[in-house]
C-alpha cells in the first residue's frame, strides 16, 4: 500500500516534469511561430508590393511610350498590352491619367492625380498610396519630357490599381509560410515529446529499481545511464553507503556494548553478592573492589559513547581544516589526565608552524584523548604529546617511557572488540579502536611502535596544504 | 410584345455634320430627358389597380398573368437626345412591392421578354420595370446614377461591355457571388461585380433575294473582294453600326481593329463603296430585309433571328467571329439588390439560359448551323483590357479614322 502510494507519487512527479518541459517547448515554439508569422507577413507584403509595383510602373512606361505630339498636343495611344499587364492582377480596378504640364487631364480618369506633395516626379517613378473611390490603392507617377518644335514640357503619367491582388499574394505567402511553419512546429513538438520522454526514461527506471529494492538492501546501484542520472545515482549510492555504515556502526555498537557490559556487570553483581554474604570485616575491601569495578564500567561507557560520537561525526560532520596543535592543546586543557593519573606531568611538544589537516576537530580530540588516556593508564612517565609535520603527512603522537604492550597484543590491538581488555575491565582496546576509526575516516593511519624514548602511538593524517601555513599558535 | 416604337435617327444617307454636337447634347440632356420621360410612367405605376391581377383565393401562389404592358412609345421627338427607347412593365402575382425592380438594358424588349416573363412568373411578389436604352445613353445615365446625380437602376444589362467594364472600374457596381456566378468562366465575369449573361455572335447578314449566293461573303476577305469590285452593285448598299451613336458598334469596330489587319482594308472598302453607318440593330436588319441594304457587317446575330423576314442570310465569318456576352451589373445604388441578384441567378440558371437560347441570346455550340473552328471563335472577354476602348485619346483617334472613312470630318 505504501509502495503503491510512493509509486503513484513518483509517476505523477515524472509526468509533471515531462509536462513542464513540454510546456516550455510549446511556449518557445509559440513565440517562434508568432515571430515567423509576423516576418512572413512583412515579407509577403514586401514581395507583393515589389512584384505589383513593377507591373504598375511597366504599364506607366507603356503609356508614356505611346504618347506622340500631334498638332502641338500630346496624344496617347495606349496599347492594349498595357491593360493586359494591369489585368494580370485579376480583380483590381485600374485608374490612370495622362496630364499636361499644368496638370490638365489629357486622357484617363479625372480622379487619378500625381502626388500632391513630396518630390516632384523626375526620372525615377514615384510610388504612393491613395484611395480609389473609397478603396485603398497603389499609384505610380512617371514623367516624360518633350522637347519638340511644337511642344515642350512635362507630361505626367499616373497609374493606379486597387490592392486586392497584392493583399491576396501577401496573404498567400503568409499562409504558405504559416503552413510550413505549422507543420515544422508540429514535427518539433512530436520530436521534443519523444526526446524528452526518452530522456526521462532512466529516471523512471531508477524509480522502478528503487521501488523494487528490498528495504534492507543498501548495496550500491549500477551508475550507468546519462551523466545527470549517473550523478543522482552516485549521490544516492553515497547516501546509501553512509546509511549502511551508520546502521553497521549502530549494530556494532549495540553488540559491542552488550558484549563489553556483560562481563563488568556480572563482576559487579558478583562483588555485590559477595559483599552481602561475606563477613562484615571484609565489607570495606569488597566495597572498594565494587567501586573500582563501577568506575571501570563508567570509563568503559565513556569510551563507548566517545566511539559512537566519533562514528557519528566522521560520517556527518564535513571535514574542515584543523590545526593539530590546537587539538593537542585542547586535550591538555581539558585536564582529563589529572583525573586519570594525578601527579603525572604531560609534556607538550609542538612547533611554531601550523600543522593543518582536513578532519573533524571533535573526532580528533576524542582520538587523542584516548591515546593519552592509554599512555597514562598503561605506560610509564614521563608522557609526552606532540605534533610533527612530515613530508606529506601531519602527525599527532603520544609517547611514554614504557615498553608498550606485548608484541602479540600489538598485532591485535586497536580492533573493534578486544575481549582481553574487556575481560580485564579496562578499555584500552576500545580506545585504540576509536583512534583507528578516526584515522580511517580522514584517510590517515594509526602507527604504534617503540622508539628510543619509549612507546609511541602516532595518528598520521594527510597534510592539508591549501591552507596558509602561518597560523598563529594558541 | 414588340416595342411599339423604334427609333430611327438616320435612315440611310451619310452622317450629317451635326451628329457630333448631337452626341454631346445627348449626354447633357440625359438627366433632363429622363426625368421628363420617367414621370408619366411613375404615375402609372403608382396607381397599381389596373396592373394587379388578383389570383384565385384558393391558390396561394396565383397563376401569373404577365402583363406585358408596352406603356409607351415615348421617344424624344428629334435627334439622338433621348432617354429610354421603350418601356415595359411586368407585374407578378402576390403582393407586388411598391417599387418595381428597375432594369435598364440595351436589349430589345421583344427578345428578352420571354426570360423576364418567366422570371416574374416564378418569383412571387415581384414586379419589374424594363427600360430599353441606347448603349451610350445607358452608360451616361448609369454613370450619373453612380455619381448620385440621378436615381440608380437595380439592374444594368448592356451590350456595350466596354462601358460596363468602365462602370465597374469606377466602383459603380455592388458585388455578388454565388455558386452559379462563380461557375462562369473567367472571361465572363469580373470582380464578382460584372457577369456575361449571353453568348451572341457578331455576324454578316445579307438579303438572300438580292445577293447571289456566290457573292455572299463567308469571310471578311470575301467582303473585301466584294467591295473592291469596280462598279460594284453594293455601292451605298452596305451598312454597319455608326460607332459614335452605338456603343456596341464602337466595341465591335474597336475589337476588329485589334484583331486583324483586315480592319484597315474594311475601312477602305467601306469608304470606296460609300457604306452606310447607322445606329441601331433593328434599323439595319429591317433595311436588309427590305432591300435598302444588301449586306450588313457586324450585326448581332440574336437580333437577326428574332422574327425578321425570311430573306435574310446570316454568316458567321470564318476568319473569325466575335462572340459578345452582354454584361449585367447591379449598381452600387440599387434599391433592390436581392431582387436584382435573383434576376441574375435566374438568367444564369439552366432554365434561364435555355429561354435565352430559344431567343438566340445564347448560342449553343451544339446543333448550330455554324461550323466555325475553335480558333475562329473569339469571345470578347469581360476584363480591364476593354478599358482601352474607353480611353479618350484612343477613342478620339479611332473616331477620327472612322470619320475619315465615312467622309465626315469634324
Amino acid at each position: 500500500m505504501a509502495e503503491a502510494v510512493a509509486g503513484g507519487l513518483a509517476h505523477r512527479a515524472q509526468r509533471s516534469l515531462l509536462s513542464r518541459v513540454m510546456l516550455g517547448v510549446l511556449s518557445l515554439l509559440m513565440v517562434g511561430g508568432c515571430v515567423v508569422t509576423l516576418a512572413a507577413f512583412v515579407y509577403g507584403r514586401t514581395a507583393a508590393q515589389q512584384a505589383y509595383d513593377r507591373l504598375l510602373v511597366g504599364a506607366a512606361r507603356d503609356i508614356a511610350e505611346s504618347i506622340d505630339i500631334i498638332d502641338g498636343a500630346p496624344v496617347a495611344d495606349i496599347p492594349v498590352s498595357t491593360f493586359g499587364l494591369l489585368a494580370l492582377s485579376l480583380d483590381d480596378r485600374i485608374s490612370y491619367a495622362v496630364r499636361g504640364p499644368d496638370g490638365t487631364l489629357l486622357t484617363g480618369y479625372a480622379d487619378a492625380h500625381p502626388p500632391a506633395s513630396g518630390p516632384v516626379p523626375g526620372r525615377d517613378p514615384i510610388y504612393f498610396d491613395a484611395r480609389m473611390q473609397g478603396e485603398g490603392a497603389r499609384y505610380v507617377t512617371i514623367v516624360r519630357r518633350f522637347s519638340e518644335r511644337d511642344y515642350s514640357g512635362r507630361v505626367s503619367i499616373t497609374v493606379g490599381q486597387t490592392l486586392r491582388a497584392r493583399n491576396a499574394m501577401a496573404l498567400d505567402i503568409t499562409r504558405g509560410a504559416l503552413l510550413v511553419t505549422g507543420l515544422g512546429g508540429l514535427a518539433l513538438i512530436l520530436g521534443a515529446f519523444l526526446v524528452i520522454r526518452s530522456a526521462m526514461r532512466p529516471l523512471e527506471r531508477l524509480a522502478e529499481q528503487l521501488l523494487a529494492r528490498d528495504p534492507y538492501d543498501l548495496t550500491p546501484m549500477p551508475e550507468d545511464g546519462p551523466a545527470e542520472v549517473a550523478v543522482t545515482v552516485h549521490a544516492l549510492n553515497r547516501f546509501m553507503a553512509r546509511l549502511d555504515r551508520q546502521v553497521g556502526a549502530m549494530k556494532h555498537l549495540i553488540s559491542d556494548t552488550a558484549h563489553q557490559l556483560r562481563t563488568p556487570v556480572a563482576a559487579i553483581r558478583a562483588q555485590a553478592e559477595l559483599a552481602l554474604e561475606d563477613d562484615a570485616d571484609h565489607l570495606p575491601h569488597r566495597l572498594e573492589r565494587l567501586l573500582r569495578r563501577t568506575r571501570s564500567l563508567g570509563s568503559l561507557l565513556d569510551q563507548m559513547l566517545s566511539r559512537a560520537l566519533v562514528i557519528h561525526r566522521t560520517d556527518n560532520a564535513p571535514p574542515e581544516a584543523v590545526d593539530l596543535r590546537d587539538v593537542a592543546l585542547l586535550v591538555l586543557e581539558q585536564r582529563d589526565h589529572e583525573v586519570l593519573a594525578p601527579g603525572i606531568e604531560v609534556e607538550l611538544v609542538i612547533g611554531e608552524a601550523a600543522v593543518l589537516v582536513l578532519a573533524d576537530e571533535i573526532s580528533l580530540c576524542e582520538a587523542v584523548k584516548n591515546m593519552l588516556g592509554n599512555a597514562l593508564r598503561h605506560g610509564a612517565a614521563p608522557v609526552r604529546i606532540g605534533v610533527t609535520a612530515g613530508a606529506a603527512t601531519a602527525e599527532i603522537w603520544v609517547e611514554d617511557a614504557g615498553d608498550g604492550p606485548p608484541e602479540d597484543l600489538l598485532t591485535r590491538i586497536g580492533g573493534r572488540f578486544e575481549r582481553a581488555a574487556a575481560s580485564r575491565g579496562n578499555s584500552a582496546g576500545l580506545g585504540l579502536s576509536i583512534v583507528r576509526a578516526v584515522a580511517e575516516a580522514f584517510g590517515g593511519t594509526l602507527r604504534m611502535g617503540r622508539g628510543e624514548a619509549g612507546f609511541r602511538v602516532t595518528l598520521a593524517l594527510p597534510e592539508h596544504s591549501a591552507a596558509p601555513s602561518q597560523g598563529t599558535p594558541t | 410584345m414588340t416595342p411599339s416604337a423604334k427609333h430611327r435617327p438616320r435612315s440611310g444617307g451619310r452622317q450629317s455634320g451635326g451628329s457630333q454636337s448631337g452626341a454631346r447634347a445627348l449626354r447633357r440632356a440625359v438627366g433632363r430627358g429622363l426625368r421628363a420621360v420617367a414621370r408619366p410612367f411613375l404615375s402609372v405605376v403608382s396607381s397599381p389597380a389596373p396592373l394587379r391581377v388578383p389570383g384565385p383565393v384558393s391558390c396561394p401562389v396565383p397563376r401569373l398573368l404577365p402583363l406585358t404592358m408596352v406603356l409607351a412609345a415615348l421617344v424624344a421627338p428629334t435627334g439622338p437626345a433621348r432617354a429610354q427607347e421603350a418601356v415595359a412593365q411586368y407585374v407578378g402575382g402576390g403582393a407586388a412591392p411598391l417599387r418595381p425592380l428597375l432594369v435598364r438594358s440595351t436589349t430589345d424588349i421583344a427578345i428578352l421578354a420571354p426570360a423576364l416573363e418567366a422570371f416574374v412568373a416564378r418569383t412571387p411578389g415581384i414586379s419589374l420595370r424594363y427600360e430599353q436604352w441606347g448603349s451610350n445613353a445607358l452608360y451616361d445615365i448609369s454613370l450619373a446614377g453612380c455619381e448620385g446625380q440621378t436615381g440608380a437602376a437595380d439592374v444594368v444589362f448592356s451590350s456595350g461591355v466596354h462601358q460596363m467594364v468602365d462602370l465597374v472600374n469606377r466602383a459603380c457596381a455592388s458585388p455578388y457571388a454565388s455558386p452559379v456566378t462563380e461557375a462562369l468562366p473567367a472571361a465572363r465575369r469580373w470582380r464578382n461585380e460584372l457577369w456575361g449573361i449571353t453568348h451572341e455572335p457578331a455576324v454578316i447578314i445579307y438579303n438572300t433575294a438580292l445577293v447571289p449566293a456566290a457573292d455572299a461573303p463567308r469571310t471578311r476577305f470575301g467582303l473585301l473582294d466584294l467591295m473592291r469590285r469596280p462598279s460594284s452593285p453594293y455601292r451605298g448598299k452596305i451598312a454597319t453600326y455608326d460607332i459614335e451613336t452605338s456603343g456596341l458598334g464602337y466595341l465591335f469596330a474597336f475589337m476588329d481593329s485589334l484583331e486583324a489587319t483586315t480592319f484597315g482594308g474594311l475601312l477602305e472598302g467601306f469608304a470606296r463603296t460609300e457604306a452606310i453607318a447607322t445606329c441601331c440593330s433593328n434599323e439595319i436588319i429591317e433595311g436588309v430585309a427590305e432591300g435598302r441594304y444588301l449586306i450588313a457587317y457586324n450585326v448581332l446575330g440574336s437580333y437577326v433571328a428574332s422574327g425578321h423576314g425570311p430573306n435574310i442570310g446570316v454568316i458567321q465569318p470564318e476568319d473569325y467571329t466575335f462572340f459578345l456576352s452582354r454584361a449585367l451589373m447591379i449598381p452600387k445604388g440599387a434599391a433592390q439588390k436581392d431582387a436584382a441578384a435573383a434576376l441574375l441567378e435566374f438568367l444564369l440558371s439552366p432554365d434561364g439560359q435555355a429561354i435565352l437560347a430559344q431567343n438566340s441570346l445564347v448560342q449553343r455550340l451544339d446543333g448550330d448551323v455554324s461550323s466555325l473552328s475553335e480558333s475562329a471563335q473569339r469571345p470578347i472577354a469581360i476584363d480591364p483590357k476593354l478599358l482601352v476602348a474607353m480611353d479618350a485619346h484612343r477613342r478620339q483617334r479611332f473616331v477620327t479614322q472612322w470619320r475619315a472613312t465615312f467622309g465626315t470630318s469634324p
